[in-house]
């Protein structure tokens, strides 16, 4: 638990929660560098990246140590969501993740931004970024399912691979008090559901959750390649104590 | 200007703002911080030392660090002993804080203004963006993401040549 401040309260563990979605997600994006189809994706992605990870330091910054927090804290004190720290996969699952996440981030934060709580400012600032965020997957996502067969093949996978890990995206926060969830939820679906007709696929039908309850990333639970995505993350720092550029 | 409107800004104050805001961007040194519109104000305090207050227009636009330094070295160099700048989140930097002046120097510069904000929300989709270079109206989207966050490409479909777009956030 380095460097998390444990006398202070609930905005604490949301900005943990939150600040862990973003840092992940960038980090999973940032895997892309060198790999993506087109430069154009590749610039894409990391511009994505860099957005997400402005967000991590400063929610990271409200806990405590922004380095030692993402460098030096073990798998099981971190608070992000399963579907954020999922494999990039092929393309297709990437989009999939970026479509199910911008939706919801974005979805969050316009309703964070029309309070006067913790994350106002933040919430403010980043739900025009991540409206970017959202008409990027949004945009592949019409692609992908509108294109060839193979790549409708791929997104179809994709959504459902990912599907079971997208009901704990509504689960509440801590300290996050004011947010309908329900009504978050229902917004999501509606989303969802319009942009994979309109791409000529229907969403994926089962269990929004695994054989593990929903809320588990939320509660220090993660999946298989979490410990494998960590260990890459943090090696540099761990390694070299004080390492600066 | 983020002071409130009880409180009233100096000489001294109002002289190092406009310092302040005549040190060019670090990363598109054409436009000055105060045409880009991220100086929110300045504030002398009681023990001497100035306060800087200065707003990102991206949460992780990394040349905050740069635009910092670059603050503290021009009003180090006017005389102020200690300078400490600190940067805010609210209200929110909008491209519609970018001056005249700065939108006429980009297009100059070859990267295609940001458009004034809709009602809708902040991806406007309905006014086109004219080419800086030829000043055709007829250009295209390649990525909705370009050399930095702040910039999507684009090509013109006229003369042919891709061209930056500052964005509208």
């Amino acid at each position: 638990m380095s460097g998390i401040d444990t006398s202070a309260g609930t905005t604490t563990a949301a900005a943990l929660a939150l600040g862990d979605d973003a840092l992940i997600l960038s980090h999973r994006l940032g895997e892309w560098a060198g790999h993506a189809p087109v430069l154009e994706e590749e610039v894409a992605l990391a511009n994505i990246a860099l957005d997400l990870l402005g967000q991590a330091r400063i929610l990271l910054s409200m806990v405590g140590d922004e380095d030692e927090l993402a460098f030096l804290r073990e798998e099981r004190s971190f608070r992000n969501l399963q579907l954020v720290e999922q494999p990039n996969g092929d393309f297709a699952h990437t989009i999939a993740r970026q479509l199910y996440f911008s939706v919801h981030q974005h979805e969050l934060y316009a309703e964070l931004a029309r309070g006067d709580g913790p994350f106002a400012p933040l919430a403010a600032k980043a739900v025009k970024e991540t409206a970017y965020h959202r008409d990027h997957a949004e945009q592949w996502t019409l692609r992908l399912g509108d294109g060839t067969e193979e790549s409708r093949t791929r997104m179809r996978a994709a959504l459902t691979a990912l599907w079971k890990f997208t009901g704990e995206l509504f689960q509440p926060v801590e300290g996050l008090d004011g947010v309908d969830w329900a009504a978050l939820e229902e917004r999501w679906l509606a989303a969802l559901t319009d942009v994979v007709e309109r791409a000529g696929l229907t969403l994926p039908e089962g269990p929004r959750t695994g054989a593990w309850a929903a809320g588990a990333g939320r509660q220090g639970l993660h999946t298989e390649s979490f410990g494998r995505m960590l260990a890459e993350m943090q090696h540099l720092h761990r390694s070299h104590p004080g390492a600066s550029w | 200007m983020v002071t409130g409107a009880d409180v009233t800004t100096t000489r001294l104050e109002a002289e190092l703002a406009e310092l302040a805001g005549s040190v060019p961007d670090p990363e598109l040194p054409v436009l000055t911080l105060g045409e880009l519109g991220v100086v929110r104000g300045v504030r002398m305090h009681d023990d001497g030392h100035a306060e800087v207050t200065l707003t990102p227009t991206y949460t992780g636009c990394p040349a905050i660090e740069a635009m910092s330094a670059d603050i503290e070295r021009a009003l180090t160099g006017h005389g102020i002993p200690e300078v400490r700048v600190t940067t805010v989140l609210a209200p929110a930097w909008s491209t519609d804080d970018i001056s005249a002046e700065g939108r006429r120097k980009l297009a100059e510069f070859g990267i295609a203004p940001p458009r004034p904000h809709a009602a809708g929300g902040p991806v406007p989709v309905t006014l086109s963006v004219r080419c800086p270079n030829c000043g055709s109206t007829d250009t295209e989207l390649l990525s909705r993401f370009s050399s930095t966050a702040c910039k999507a490409l684009r090509r013109c479909t006229s003369c042919r040549e891709p061209f930056d777009h500052f964005k509208e956030l």
